[in-house]
């Protein structure tokens, strides 16, 4: 409490010759301190590695504003494990107890925000859903790939929304009931063949994953052609609603730009068969093209 | 600075429906939120939506269910608000293309749940939340309403006449997660706060790491009291490592709990003769932990829930997600063997005290959702009651606060001629006494809305700089860690009184180290540590809530037990516990209870299930 109660006097006794001064001193106080502050936890990650029971984490980390994170490097975390531990934890459990700064988007811890998809040993996963002890170690621990990283493992998400809103991606029929209290009926089939594509979570693991995301900024990507596959295969919608869904999803950069790599479906924390929820969609678009022709 | 008709904080599904509501009324809508809208904790909702929907039920049913689950607690006028327009908004999702589980007939399905006279649980599986919070956002992309995502609301501009029922709320002040930037948000006509749950007051919940009690803290702050907060739900099915919420829907279809012995407790050791594993949560949850302490809980800590019986195509077919669940997060399968749970705190019925059309006592401040207080849930929320809390009282603050037309209410909001004062036994003192002096500048002449925005956005300023100049002190996870654990420790299903007052002495603690709380990250960038620590100064308020008014309500009514005090005592406590800042020295007082109907009084009865 005195250090804190002081510093300002001597700050105030010098603004008033040299202003810019007083704030360059604190400043360099600061980054002193900071730098014996990662000495210090240099030191704690040394004696902790000495512990076998623990897990060995390299996190990836780049700050565009701090000084000596401008680079991005990696950065050791050895977390002592408990069963059942998952990357999330143990990404918590290193920036509550080693560093405060190390920065991660994260919220439900189970697999329904879609907050903390990143790339863990070479894969797209979530971390809140992947147990440790499935990995080998060192665990790399790295933000999702083809994404512009903002800070240590958050990425901007931006495109990625933009590409989920670009395929009108909200229910449209022009036969909804009269009635205030009159519901649409869907059959028990068809909301079962829509049923997986409704559980996306905007994770964004598919596109991170895609060869063709990466290479072609425009393509709609897996998690959007889904997103149009779910009301484009909901019957209450109605086939001249369809129709228009189809044209969404053929235009340049849609459905015929994905090569069936399964890459997405491979990835996706909540089993949407994607690959064939997009060929699903090319078929009806071709179907749809013939009976126009 | 920007400018809005209405600003709604928060984007899960109330914020959602209110932003709808009002821009539909014409008014011009931002919202602004800590998270993308679909990252909001609505989406781990599982069970469903209660409407009185099918031939048989009707909303007066539904009233009568939830006031009793309430434990008679609740105001009649906001039970029966939620009971007669959950059915109209329940189709409006469904008009908004909601992938609702479906009946061969192709209408929307619906099944048990506890507490509940009539099988009126509107579900999509056991995701119904996901479903709900999506087909909300959709229509929010549809409407093009400005969303200010990953924007942290630090507080309210809110003027500071000295009595709270004559301050107007004029906008917000956020911060902007990506840059730093803090930013004004000017709201013409209202401020709607959305902003969820405060399970992270506890340390074993089912709450996101988000769910922080912001709202409810700011509006605290901003001189409007907060109602019945000792009133904390625990689900009694858990996950016991995470916390995670395995749904009531398990039981609703039939799952079975059994204890180490293999009983079927609910029934064998009396705990509810008719409704057994139906019971209401609160019910439930004693009831476990009853088996636990009498040494026959499984590893001493939980009981089974068993589904198996049910059938593999029944429960993939309304049940899937479970499955992924106790697999993801426990490592069972649930179709071989049983899933371990214990209680959990899921769900806060108290928070910010507003009248059935969510309007407080602050003028052009409204509540909605979880974190505010109307009160529909009483002393214990009946499982399938939030989601329909959240469209129907969304939508009609998001209507009001545009301007439209409401029939007068008939809860009274901030302190009234029916108040009664009332008293906490504190062994420490309580708030943050040292605050009193430095709000010595309030009574002065009305200000102008554009002042009282310009002063809260300089103090904001002014308290982010000072968090991120320090740099020694105490970390924010130390500080909310120990608040954590004496919550739980001491505020938990059962309470005693020389715990509830050591859980005031940790708090008062905790505060304390907080006044040398300091940022560790420099950066302005996506700095988590900042926004965490202005969150952990909103959970030691919410905590000190919470304990205030579990220490004074001296009785037993719904999810609040006492060792001391083993009766319901209708004489006395048919009132709600009302706590406000007033300035730093947290004052508690009472308002009674609206049990009057609109065809009916409500009489409270003895409750068994």
């Amino acid at each position: 409490m005195s250090t804190q109660r002081q510093q300002p006097e001597t700050e105030s006794e010098s603004a008033e010759t040299e202003g810019e001064t007083a704030t360059d001193r604190r400043l360099d106080e600061k980054r002193r301190r900071a730098e014996q502050r990662e000495r210090e936890r240099v030191e704690a990650e040394q004696r902790a590695a000495a512990d076998a029971e623990r897990y060995h984490l390299k996190v990836f980390r780049y700050d565009p504003e701090v000084e000596g994170k401008q680079e991005p490097r990696f950065d050791d975390f050895h977390v002592p494990y408990e069963p059942g531990m998952t990357v999330l934890d143990a990404l918590i459990y290193a920036r509550d107890e080693f560093d405060a700064s190390l920065t991660f988007r994260h919220s439900c811890r189970q697999a329904i925000c879609g907050s903390d998809a990143l790339f863990v040993n070479g894969r797209q996963r979530l971390g809140c859903q992947t147990q440790l002890s499935d990995l080998d170690q060192p665990v790399r621990i790295e933000p999702l790939p083809h994404q512009d990283v903002v800070k240590d493992l958050v990425v901007d998400m931006e495109h990625f929304y933009d590409q989920m809103e670009a395929v009108e991606p909200y229910f449209q029929t022009t036969d909804r009931p009269d009635g205030e209290l009159e519901e649409q009926h869907q059959s028990r089939e068809n909301r079962e063949k829509i049923k997986t594509s409704t559980r996306c979570i905007w994770c964004g693991a598919c596109m991170s994953s895609c060869n063709i995301a990466a290479g072609d900024n425009e393509y709609l990507g897996p998690a959007a052609i889904n997103k149009a596959y779910r009301f484009a295969m909901d019957e209450r919608e109605g086939e001249s609603m369809k129709q228009r869904r189809l044209e969404i999803i053929e235009q340049e950069h849609g459905v015929w730009r994905c090569q069936t790599q399964f890459s997405c479906t491979e990835v996706c924390p909540k089993d949407i068969p994607l690959t064939e929820h997009i060929q699903e969609l090319k078929r009806e678009a071709v179907k749809s093209n013939l009976k126009f022709w | 600075m920007y400018e809005y008709d209405v600003i709604v904080v928060g984007a899960g599904g109330a914020g959602l429906r209110a932003a709808i509501a009002a821009q539909e009324a014409g008014a011009d809508v931002a919202m602004v939120t800590k998270l993308h809208p679909v990252r909001s904790h609505t989406g781990a909702a599982e069970g469903g939506i209660n409407a009185a929907l099918r031939e048989g039920d009707d909303w007066e049913l539904h009233a009568y269910d939830t006031m009793k689950g309430a434990d008679y607690l609740a105001d009649a006028p906001a039970a029966e608000a939620l009971t007669q327009e959950s059915p109209a908004e329940v189709i409006q999702l469904e008009h908004w293309g909601m992938a609702f589980s479906r009946d061969d007939d192709g209408r929307v399905s619906q099944r048990p749940f506890g507490g509940l006279s009539f099988p009126r649980t509107t579900y999509a599986g056991a995701e119904t939340g996901h479903h709900l919070l999506h087909t909300l956002y959709e229509q929010v992309v549809k409407r093009g309403i400005d969303v200010f995502d990953e924007w942290y609301v630090l507080n309210l501009a809110v003027s500071d006449e000295e009595r709270p029922e004559d301050r107007t709320c004029h906008g917000v002040v956020a911060y902007e997660t990506a840059t730093g930037n803090v930013e004004a948000f000017t709201a013409r006509d209202g401020v709607v706060l959305a902003t969820g749950g405060l399970g992270q007051v506890y340390d074993h919940t089912t709450n996101a790491v988000a769910n922080t009690g912001d709202g409810v803290a700011m509006a605290y702050r901003a001189g409007v009291p907060a109602e019945d907060m000792e009133m904390i739900q625990f689900h009694p099915t858990t996950l016991p490592s995470t916390g995670v919420l395995i749904s009531e829907g398990v039981r609703g279809e039939g799952g079975i709990l059994y204890n180490e012995e293999g009983e079927r407790f609910m029934f064998e050791h009396g705990y509810a003769k008719n409704d057994g594993e139906l019971a209401s949560r609160d019910v439930v949850s004693r009831a476990e932990l009853t088996e636990v302490n009498a040494g026959r809980g499984i590893e001493d800590e939980y009981v089974h829930l068993d589904m198996r019986h049910l059938g593999e195509e029944r429960i993939v077919d309304r049940l899937e997600n479970i499955l992924h669940l106790a697999a993801d997060f426990e490592g069972v399968d649930g179709l071989e063997e049983p899933m371990p749970v214990k209680p959990g705190q899921h769900y806060a019925m108290g928070g910010i005290e507003t009248d059935e059309y969510g309007r407080t006592c602050v003028d052009g401040l409204y509540a909605v959702g979880e974190c505010a207080c109307a009160s529909v849930h009483g002393s214990n929320r009946l499982g399938g009651n939030a989601l329909p809390e959240l469209i129907v009282f969304g939508k009609r603050a998001g209507v009001h606060a545009a301007g439209g037309d409401t029939d007068a209410p008939r809860i009274s909001v901030g302190k009234t001629d029916d108040s009664e004062a009332g008293e906490v036994d504190a062994p420490v003192e309580l708030g943050e006494p040292w605050r009193a002096d430095a709000v010595a500048d309030g009574g002065a002449a009305a200000e102008t809305a554009e002042a009282v925005v310009e002063r809260t956005l300089e103090r904001e300023r002014e308290r982010i700089e000072r968090l991120l100049e320090r740099d020694e002190g105490t970390q924010h996870a130390e500080i909310r860690a120990a608040v954590q654990h004496t919550m739980t420790e001491n505020v938990n299903v059962f309470r005693e009184e020389s715990a509830l007052k050591q859980a005031l002495v940790d708090i008062h603690a905790a505060r304390e180290r907080y006044r040398d709380v300091y940022v560790a990250d420099p950066s302005s960038t996506y700095n988590t540590d900042l926004i965490q620590t202005i969150e952990t100064r909103n959970l030691l308020d919410i905590a000190e809530m919470i304990t205030m008014g579990a220490l004074a309500r001296e009785e037993f009514r719904g999810a609040h037990w006492r060792k001391e005090f083993q009766e319901r005592r209708d004489d006395e406590w048919l009132k709600h516990t009302m706590v406000s800042w007033s300035d730093g020295s947290p004052e508690l007082w009472y308002k009674p209870v609206v049990l009057e109907g609109e065809n009916q009084t409500y009489e409270p009865k003895e409750r068994s299930y």
